[in-house]
């Protein structure tokens, strides 16, 4: 199965069982706490999931490593390559 | 001095003294070039280096697409300087695409490891040794250099395009649930065999290429591990990254959403016979019922 099948999948289950138990339409009466908990539960699952993105991608970008020593290491062994290659007979 | 030195045979059909348990491992580094006439010496310099201060059995082979700037006169020189059991040249007509430079490059490579990384310094010789330690830690079929985790990073990159980096790294994370922290990149180690049979099998270009390879790879069960490399990109300012940019990597993550365990042949119908989709669903629906 693809992760595209698996994702379409997994939410015409979730769904389907969501709309069941909100509708009632297995003939279940679930407690009233409990459905006024269930109907808005996709809206706060998706803006969840959106704050979580959100926080993860700003954190991960807070903390991207900057890498300025191997910025100059790399600048001194170009000269350094350089230097030498020269000595062995590199035209440039 | 390279016209009347004798040919070696490659190392792997050598008699090592001890038997065969002592056979030597050896790291083939496939090096594509386009217009690299400055860097590729500077990159040849640092893999020497790398490898002899490790002690390492390798090679280079430099696979130019008849760069117009003459990288293919400094790779002579450079098989001059480091011989020609060490420098492999492997040059092409023109630039036909990365996958098929990996397959020229392997055709000739005597090692039983790839090395593949890109030749314009971005990537540096210095973390090979330590892909080739982790990859005998854990006996892992590929080893693939990270700038997410640990103290991988990057140099040269701004807010923007940080952002767009991660946030593009977290929608395939959370999409394609790939085990594999960077899934782009490009500085990797392969045995030879497995390289083999991923390029096979992958249809992409460009970056969706090195991401396909890593989500066929997971689904034929190689494993993979990872080590922090810092990549230092010099070119940044010169290439823009605008929504073009953006939209075939939409594309490129829905066709890696839309990839099967068997063949996909219905992508390979499309770009064989440059089909659209109904077209491409229609001839093998006529091919199937005429077999019938």
């Amino acid at each position: 199965m693809t992760k595209l099948a698996q994702w379409l999948w997994a939410l015409v289950l979730l769904g389907s069982a969501w709309a069941a138990l909100t509708m009632g339409a297995l003939g279940l009466e679930l407690p009233s706490p409990c459905r006024e908990v269930l109907w808005p539960l996709p809206a706060y699952l998706l803006v969840s999931a959106g704050c979580y993105a959100l926080g993860t991608v700003g954190y991960r970008v807070a903390t991207f490593h900057d890498c300025e020593d191997a910025a100059r290491e790399l600048q001194s062994q170009i000269q350094e390559a350089r230097a030498d290659l020269t000595r062995r007979g590199l035209r440039f | 001095m390279a016209s009347v030195e004798p040919r070696r045979p490659p190392a792997s059909s050598r008699q090592e003294p001890e038997g065969r348990s002592g056979r030597q491992d050896k790291y083939s580094v496939l090096l594509p070039t386009y217009n690299e006439r400055e860097n590729l010496p500077l990159i040849v310099w640092l893999l020497v280096k790398s490898f002899s201060e490790s002690g390492i059995n390798y090679e280079i082979i430099i696979i130019d697409d008849g760069s117009p700037d003459g990288t293919k006169d400094v790779a002579e020189q450079l098989e001059k300087i480091y011989g020609p059991d060490k420098i492999l040249l492997k040059p092409r007509e023109k630039k036909l695409g990365l996958g098929t430079a990996y397959i020229h490059g392997m055709e000739h490579a005597t090692g039983n490891y790839i090395v593949i990384m890109d030749a314009d310094l971005s990537h540096h010789p210095k973390f090979i040794p330590e892909f080739i330690r982790k990859q005998k830690e854990g006996n892992f079929d590929i080893v693939s250099g990270t700038r997410y985790k640990g103290n991988g990073g990057v140099y040269g990159w701004d807010l923007k395009r940080k952002l767009i980096s991660r946030g593009a790294n977290f929608i395939t994370q959370v999409l394609l649930r790939p085990g594999v922290s960077d899934l782009t990149g490009s500085f990797r180690l392969y045995r030879k065999e497995v390289l083999q049979k991923l390029i096979e099998k992958c249809i992409s270009k460009g970056y969706v290429f090195q991401m396909e390879m890593i989500v066929r790879a997971r689904q034929m069960d190689y494993t993979i591990g990872e080590v922090p490399i810092s990549f230092v990109d010099r070119v940044y300012g010169e290439s823009k990254l605008g929504g073009n940019e953006i939209v075939s990597f939409l594309k490129g993550l829905l066709t890696l959403l839309l990839l099967h365990k068997r063949k996909l042949f219905i992508y390979a119908y499309r770009v064989h016979f440059n089909l659209n989709i109904k077209e491409a669903w229609l001839l093998i629906f006529i091919k199937r019922t005429l077999k019938a």
